[in-house]
């Protein structure tokens, strides 16, 4: 049976009330009450993020400080490639209500081109996490500790972590509280050679114990959070795929609707919605 | 069997050619309106230290409104619950609604405290 139904509705597909009490179908109904659920269990993890990071008496790191490395390119860009992100997923998002609005129209030929798009663009997105993931666990050189306590973060010109001292423009830097790899007093050669042998601790990248960043919560926070919603983007390209696969085979058309395409849209958007959110509570405050 | 994904009481599930017109036309100004406010959000990230360094807490809050402001704008139009019935979108956003401005009141008072509390007995 096609969706090609009769005018005349039969009373169990109106709830068994004669009509629709919220005109909507029940596959966009449930779609919506998942997505609720679903914004539950984010709105729980940034949440529980506020409260460590409000609570400890640790310095938090800053976003923009961290998070200011771009692929191919030396130098400082705060915030860029997450912004870039940003814009390739509200971009896919795009594509995706004009893919809906072409399904409207019965254009099969317009759901394909956008439907397409959005794959693209998905999967782009998959791709920058998993870059910025790359530069995260490895990070920016580290940190290493005296036995008098002094912190000093450790700078060469290759981001050398397995044996930075003898790496091309080795130097430390005395840490600022507070800021990443930034401070006033610079030792170098000889004097920093010396601090670097006698240190007790070295600390670089990111892993689920510690990181040269800040408090351990913080790289738990920025794997759970990026890696939750992260998963949800690689399963809603997925989800796009199969459906751009059923458009191309003229599924809905023969069903006389598109709504199939509104409802992986509907959980498409609520990923770029989520990332919003991300992008403001970790990255910008 | 009856299939469950009738869709003839569903709104807006088809349109013509001049209502997808308009729509299209909606959906660019929005897109707009979003790339606009990631724009100053992410130049207000990365400068505000240089251009207002005293003013933490004002930008703090500008993110905050921004964001929800983007919110509505996806949620309203891309996600097209704007266009639906005041009774679903109601039975969607208030109970969600309630739970996080709970959720939110409960951890920024705990966490208060907890803060308090390591900075006595640390």
């Amino acid at each position: 049976m096609s969706g090609e139904a009769t005018k005349t509705l039969s009373n169990d597909v109106l709830w068994g009330g004669g009509r629709s009490p919220f005109s909507i179908s029940y596959g966009k109904m449930m779609m919506w009450f998942f997505l609720v659920s679903d914004a539950l269990t984010f709105s729980g993890l940034l949440v529980a993020y506020g409260f460590v990071r409000h609570s400890t008496t640790e310095a938090w790191p800053i976003g923009e400080e961290v998070f200011r490395a771009l692929p191919f390119l030396h130098g400082s860009y705060p915030l860029m490639y997450v912004a870039l992100m940003t814009a390739i997923l509200i971009f896919s998002s795009v594509t995706m209500v004009l893919a809906v609005e072409a399904g409207h129209r019965m254009d099969k030929k317009g759901v394909i081109k956008w439907l397409f798009l959005t794959v693209l663009g998905g999967a782009f997105f998959v791709g920058s996490q998993a870059w910025e993931w790359k530069h995260f666990i490895h990070g920016g050189g580290g940190y290493i500790t005296t036995a008098e306590g002094a912190k000093y973060w450790v700078h060469n010109d290759t981001h050398d972590t397995h044996d930075p001292a003898h790496a091309p423009g080795f130097h430390l830097v005395l840490a600022d509280a507070g800021h990443y790899m930034i401070g006033e007093k610079e030792l170098e050669g000889e004097e920093a050679l010396q601090v670097w042998n006698e240190r007790v601790n070295y600390v670089d990248g990111a892993n689920m114990v510690r990181n040269e960043y800040g408090p351990p919560q913080y790289a738990n926070f920025f794997f759970f959070i990026t890696g939750f919603h992260g998963f949800h983007v690689f399963s809603g390209v997925i989800i796009n795929l199969i459906v751009l696969i059923m458009v191309i085979q003229g599924v809905f058309h023969r069903r006389g609707h598109y709504e199939m395409v509104e409802k992986a849209g509907l959980y498409w958007h609520f990923v770029d919605l989520v990332w919003v959110f991300v992008f403001t509570f970790f990255y910008l405050l | 069997m009856e299939r469950d994904d009738i869709i003839e009481y569903s709104l807006d599930a088809h349109h013509s050619e001049e209502e997808g017109r308009q729509i299209r036309a909606k959906i660019w100004r929005v897109t707009g309106l979003l790339a606009i406010v990631t724009a100053v959000e992410v130049t207000l990230g990365a400068f505000w230290h240089e251009w207002f360094p005293q003013a933490w807490h004002l930008v703090k809050w500008t993110f905050v409104v921004l964001t929800l402001v983007k919110a509505t704008y996806i949620v309203m139009t891309f996600m097209h619950l704007g266009d639906e019935r005041r009774n679903i979108r109601a039975i969607i956003l208030l109970p969600y609604g309630l739970f996080i401005l709970y959720l939110i009141f409960i951890a920024i008072w705990e966490s208060n405290h907890v803060h308090w509390a390591w900075e006595m007995f640390q």
